[in-house]
């Protein structure tokens, strides 16, 4: 079994709709994640806030510099992302493809790096 | 002591031809690309070192896939102990015999759909094909596609790295998937068989060696998915393709299909082509299903290969196909083709003026085609100077004698 990231990526205007435009996005997404609970595939899952809402920190020099804003800055960045648990890409890229329609957008899919 | 060169160049053979089954073998064993790839080489030197003084063993394939298999073993033992469960489950001793029991077990069939992942970037998967299933050097397929050895070798190092990174399986998909995954394949198994049927350069024009996997491979398929139409089109092509191989050549040159000697091409493999070609067309007009490119060039061929006399081949109908091939995929390089047959119908002065529009300067077959119309057209300076840009262009001996006669006898400029 090797875990992969399948990350969605957004931007502002994803972020700009409003609830009801949302909502069946939303629905989807749950119910594929009680989908991947029940697989046994799930390891963690969420949607972030918008990047407005992200904070930089640098602890590598001698002083700890906070930043607000992103690492970089880019017209479209990290929206939300799964954690799963599947036995080779090919059981990967099906999960992704259900992940991909539920949350109508791109999904990229990485392996973790195994210990 | 040194082997004779005789022996050394039977083992080199031998080592050829078993190369795919033996990777395929290991990979499914080892789960690791590299591993296959490494103990196979190492496989090699230790059949270089002990044939000549013990004979060749009588299954040479499995005597190779046995001592790679423990040259393998040895390695992860050697390797640091990170992952033990891993290594444990590789020291459980195989037993599977060297030859496969059945298309679907067949190891090699797994290491093509590995290969032609879609995870793979369309170059890397003709690369890794052409490598560890056709056996070809680096070097060779860096040729094949016009690149530097060095960007080829990264190419299938990185293409390797991607399997083992993302944990691309080795299996044949599920019944699901394979329908999609199938394009995929046929390309890169068409791509092996016209690598093997006229190779860009090199000793022998032809390496039969490719050409007979290709078609294992595509019968395989067609075991495997008789329902597929493209599946079938692929392996008719290349059966009616194969068995005029040997009528291509004579003395050293390539002999055009109008002037081949038909006694020459294998019947067998013509009328395996034709049950094909004739089936799908049946199940397309029942099923009023468009058929696919494959199966359109397959019907072509067997037009082409209908008649024992090049001067009763049916113009009409194969200008047909081309037009339903045309329909299906518009590229220059079949209205090229298509020009060719039209010359037959039309004459050479139109067929020359759908060439003039085509935008494929720099493509050798262009260049080939123009200097066989303006020569039928009598226009010797400008023929002549277009054979000698294919002459150029091709770096295949028998292509080179062939275009070098048709430009020593053509007759003075025109006026």
């Amino acid at each position: 079994m090797t875990q992969y990231m399948l990350s969605v990526h957004s931007s502002s205007s994803d972020y700009d709709k409003t609830f009801e435009e949302m909502q069946p996005t939303f629905e989807a997404v749950d119910a594929y994640n009680q989908q991947l609970i029940a697989d046994g595939s799930w390891v963690y899952a969420g949607g972030l806030e918008r990047i407005e809402a992200a904070t930089t920190v640098d602890g590598t020099g001698q002083d700890v510099i906070v930043t607000d804003g992103p690492f970089l800055e880019t017209k479209e960045y990290l929206g939300g992302f799964w954690v799963i648990e599947a036995p080779d890409l090919d059981a990967a890229l099906k999960i992704a493809a259900g992940a991909s329609k539920a949350c109508q957008g791109k999904v990229e899919v990485r392996p973790f790096q195994s210990e | 002591m040194s082997p004779s060169s005789d022996l050394r160049a039977e083992i080199d053979r031998i080592y050829r031809e078993e190369y795919g089954r033996v990777v395929a073998s290991l990979a499914r064993r080892f789960g690791d690309l590299d591993i296959a790839e490494d103990t196979a080489g190492e496989a090699l030197l230790t059949a270089i070192e002990r044939w000549p003084v013990d004979g060749i063993p009588p299954n040479p394939g499995g005597w190779l896939t046995t001592t790679a298999g423990n040259r393998a073993i040895d390695r992860i033992r050697r390797e640091s102990l990170r992952d033990t469960k891993h290594q444990a489950a590789l020291m459980i001793s195989d037993d599977t015999p060297h030859e496969s029991t059945g298309p679907v077990e067949d190891d090699r069939l797994r290491l093509v759909f590995t290969c032609c992942h879609p995870a793979l970037a369309p170059e890397a998967r003709v690369a890794l094909t052409l490598r560890l299933l056709g056996g070809l050097t680096v070097e060779e397929i860096a040729r094949a596609f016009f690149v530097p050895e060095t960007t080829m070798a990264q190419r299938i190092t990185r293409a390797k790295a991607k399997v083992k990174a993302a944990h691309i399986p080795y299996r044949v998909p599920d019944s699901g998937d394979v329908t999609d995954r199938l394009g995929g394949v046929l390309a890169v198994i068409y791509l092996v068989f016209n690598e093997g049927y006229l190779a860009g350069g090199g000793d022998d024009p032809v390496r039969a060696d490719l050409t007979t996997e290709a078609i294992r491979l595509g019968r395989i398929l067609h075991q495997l998915l008789p329902d597929e139409g493209e599946v079938a089109g692929l392996l008719a092509l290349m059966l009616l393709t194969e068995a005029r191989r040997t009528a291509r050549f004579a003395g050293g040159e390539l002999v055009t299909l109008d002037e081949q000697n038909r006694g020459g091409w294998d019947r067998t493999l013509i009328a395996e082509g034709h049950t094909l070609v004739r089936e799908r067309l049946s199940r397309v007009a029942a099923t009023s299903a468009r058929a696919g490119p494959y199966q359109i060039m397959a019907a072509i061929n067997a037009v082409h290969t209908d008649t024992n006399d090049a001067r009763d081949t049916d113009w009409t109908q194969i200008v047909a196909l081309y037009d339903q091939l045309y329909a299906v995929t518009p590229t220059p390089v079949v209205a090229l083709n298509r020009a060719v047959a039209v010359a037959e119908l039309d004459g050479p002065d139109v067929a020359l003026a759908i060439v003039d529009a085509l935008a494929l300067a720099g493509y050798h077959a262009w260049h080939v085609t123009r200097a066989d119309l303006l020569r039928r057209l009598g226009r010797s300076t400008e023929a002549r100077a277009e054979y000698d840009t294919a002459i150029a262009a091709t770096q295949n001996p028998a292509e080179t004698a062939y275009l070098t006669r048709r430009r020593a006898h053509l007759v003075g400029p025109d006026a």
